[in-house]
């Protein structure tokens, strides 16, 4: 049986490994922690795809248009083509996984997100990335037990094993143990974002290093759009973290304001009447920095959601309400919440074409980590529904490649005691300084300089300095404003210089930077 | 703010003895829970104990710092609780930090909880291929997927012992989306690994009810699952097979 490995236990790596096992293949899981830890069971939302269960006569391709529109014409329309169109099968088979959407008289129902005119948002009240995956977990627990999926969970990514640009296998480190493995065979990433660049200012877990993005692009991957950073417009800081007020808020009814002369302004209504509360996130975290910086408002911004009925809280967010109760100490049903915007998603990882592939024959990438289908700016709900195709597409591309696997092959044990990482804190700070909302040439500049000071200690946060610095020269090629990339100096937006991605890659020991074209596919 | 002495039961690895270290902690500003403090004392670069002492890095497992993970299961003050949602507000003068009891230790905080996922593997709880889920029981399917395998009902339960028959909550509540969504002849099968893994080991001391950091409604959630278990068996009884 020919096994591949798959690196990262979410929503991408549960849904690689499942459909290789559904294909008769098999795959090592290798996580540093269990499925159940994963960053995939934060998600609250919800899921988009087309099945028009609320008859507004929904289309795939209005979805496909509303992921283009809401990527600012950044993202390969082949593969959201691809996307859109296996959305609705998506969802119907999670639905047959036994995955409890929430449903009204017995039929399961959509709900509205941002950026997106129908009602597409398929969702588990407000703890839809949870639920998702204990259904995908349960399923791929049935091919563990056959020995399709073997589990090496508290496994550790510690390096790529790449020969003359090809993948041939990976290094890991067991937590618990400090024993080393090589493992040989094809890869397929699904790591997750690159939150370790940026600790403690993310929605997302501690557990995304961001240290595989840092692996590939050492080893030689391309890392793509690394400048297109989603800062989420509303969050709430709370110790150790950015608290998510998931979008579905807005989507049942929530209103942001400001105050203007003593009384709310809800800005977004005023500003753009047809989607008001529910435009793309890249577009309110700007208004909401702007309006912010005016002299007529006094701030913070308030999420208002005192008008949401008793049954849409019972229904719908039960979970965010506890949740803003219990870390906020307000209930959101009784006065307005402050929020800011916060660091939730990263578009930019490692580049693949629309089968998955990176430039590295043998090596694949999906989910967060990969580069694919969000564009300058990812809609709501188009994360889970982008980890899950993201990871089968992975899958069925990696099974038409010939290739053997061997026994994982013991290195060793690692005695090196860990020890907290001497640059990471001013990483993060001159990362987030260069790297706002708001951008320009000159702090970008000043925070690459101050990048260039920094004294990594050992091989790993070398590494992460290269991905810091790839993020940061990246953001300085692209010349123009456009989605999560907003340049003061550069307020235009430029389709003849710039509707391409994104390249940082190593050329000996230099980071370089190109740009190519949109949907160019691996030469492997 | 007052300083606290954070006191933590240390390994260096799963066969290294155990002692205890302690350090000083002054919290920064309100909201702050035990995870901050190791966030903390993991970011400290040369970090030293309460005597001067160098200490090594503090090995515990962390990701959503927000209560949906079940990563930072830990023993605080004698109580298992998520460090994430221990508030420091709520305890004066010492914390005290152990790992679970139940599980081996790998290091420091860190035990492992792999026995868990083998235990639901042992049950089999998976939907059987061809199966069309029944979704008429929502809210208990709904409930029953929130489950975050922390391992703190198992550490509070009377009856479990890692290498027992008996698998507790953690088990019980996962099978009870499934029991919830199948039918027969799988609905059968996960009742007799329910019965055997499940009730008849169960001294309904429902600990594992208060203790549920997900909040899950676990007694009436065993209570339907007990239910529906029992019913089948009364119907085989009957019928005299």
């Amino acid at each position: 049986m020919i096994r591949y490995n798959i690196v990262g236990a979410g929503l991408a790596g549960l849904s690689a490994a499942i459909a290789l096992a559904e294909q008769g293949a098999a795959s090592n899981l290798i996580s540093a922690q269990p499925s159940e830890r994963a960053q995939s069971v934060l998600a609250e939302g919800g899921i988009n795809g087309c099945l028009d269960l609320m008859g507004e006569g929904d289309t795939v391709e209005a979805h496909y248009a509303d992921t283009l529109r809401g990527g600012c014409d950044l993202a390969d329309p082949a593969a959201v083509r691809s996307m859109t169109e296996a959305a609705p099968g998506i969802l119907r088979w999670l639905s047959a996984l036994g995955v409890p959407f929430s449903r009204e008289n017995g039929q399961m129902i959509q709900r509205s997100f941002g950026g997106q005119k129908k009602k597409r948002t398929a969702y588990a009240k407000s703890s839809t990335g949870k639920i998702l995956m204990t259904a995908l977990i349960d399923e791929a627990r049935k091919y563990e037990v056959r020995g399709q999926i073997r589990r090496f969970p508290h496994h550790i990514l510690t390096d790529l094993t790449v020969e003359n640009g090809v993948c041939k296998g990976l290094t890991v480190r067991d937590d618990y143990t400090g024993q080393l493995w090589r493992f040989s065979g094809p890869v397929i990433l699904c790591t997750g974002g690159m939150n370790g660049l940026l600790p403690g200012m993310t929605t997302g877990t501690t557990a995304n290093t961001g240290d595989a993005a840092a692996i590939a692009l050492n080893r030689g991957a391309e890392l793509a759009n690394l400048e297109f950073i989603q800062y989420h417009p509303t969050t709430v800081a709370i110790p150790g973290k950015r608290l998510l007020v998931s979008e579905a808020a807005r989507g049942e009814g929530g209103r942001l304001f400001i105050s203007r002369d003593g009384k709310p302004w809800y800005f977004m209504e005023e500003l753009y009447p047809e989607l008001g509360n529910l435009m793309p996130r890249d577009v309110i975290s700007r208004e909401m920095v702007r309006v912010s910086c005016r002299e007529d408002c006094e701030g913070p911004v308030h999420l208002d959601l005192t008008g949401l009925s008793a049954p849409v809280w019972r229904n719908r967010l039960p979970d965010l309400r506890k949740e803003l109760i219990q870390y906020l100490a307000l209930d959101p049903a009784a006065s307005p919440i402050p929020v800011s915007p916060g660091i939730h998603f990263f578009m930019g990882g490692i580049r693949v074409d629309r089968s998955h592939k990176t430039n590295l024959k043998g090596l694949w990438a999906a989910g967060e980590c990969a580069c694919q289908y969000h564009g300058a700016n990812r809609l709501g709900g188009n994360s889970m529904l982008g980890a899950i195709y993201g990871g089968q597409t992975a899958a069925h591309s990696a099974m038409s490649l010939p290739c053997s696997a061997g026994e994982p092959e013991p290195l060793g044990v690692s005695n090196a005691a860990p020890s907290p990482s001497h640059i990471q804190p001013e990483l993060c700070r001159l990362l987030s300084d260069g790297l706002g909302i708001f951008r320009d040439r000159d702090g970008m500049d000043a925070a690459l300089n101050k990048l260039c000071q920094l004294a990594p200690a050992s091989e790993a946060e070398q590494r992460q300095l290269l991905l810091g610095k790839s993020m940061i020269l990246s953001a300085i090629a692209r010349e123009e404003s456009r989605g999560a990339h907003t340049r003061r100096d550069f307020p235009d937006r430029d389709d003849s210089r710039f509707q391409k991605s994104t390249v940082a890659r190593m050329h000996e020991d230099q980071i370089s930077i190109t740009f190519r074209s949109l949907g160019e596919e691996a030469s492997w | 703010m007052v300083t606290l002495e954070i006191k933590i039961l240390r390994r260096e690895s799963r066969d290294a003895a155990p002692f205890w270290q302690s350090f000083f902690y002054t919290p920064q500003g309100d909201g702050e829970t035990v995870a901050t403090v190791l966030t903390w004392l993991c970011e400290t670069p040369d970090l030293r104990d309460i005597d001067g002492n160098p200490a090594a890095l503090i090995r515990w497992e962390h990701s959503c710092l927000q209560k949906k993970c079940g990563a930072c299961a830990m023993v605080i003050n004698g109580t298992p609780r998520l460090a994430c949602h221990a508030r420091l507000s709520e305890y004066k003068d010492v914390i005290s930090l152990e790992p679970l009891r139940k599980f081996p230790v790998a290091a420091d905080l860190i035990v492992d909880r792999s026995a868990m996922l083998d235990q639901l593997r042992s049950m089999a709880l998976w939907l059987r291929e061809d199966q069309v889920p029944i979704m008429d029981r929502f809210e208990d399917a709904y409930d029953s997927s929130r489950c975050l395998q922390c391992g703190l009902c198992l550490e509070v339960c009377p009856n479990f012992r890692v290498d027992g028959a008996f698998f507790g909550a953690s088990a019980a509540i996962p099978a009870g989306r499934l029991l919830s969504e199948s039918d027969n002849p799988r609905k059968t099968e996960l009742a007799k690994a329910y019965r055997q893994y499940v009730y008849e080991g169960c001294g309904r001391s429902l600990a594992c009810h208060d203790v549920c950091p997900a909040g899950i409604d676990v007694e009436r959630l065993m209570a339907k699952s007990n239910g529906a278990v029992l019913w089948r068996l009364f119907q085989r009884k009957k019928k005299g097979d």
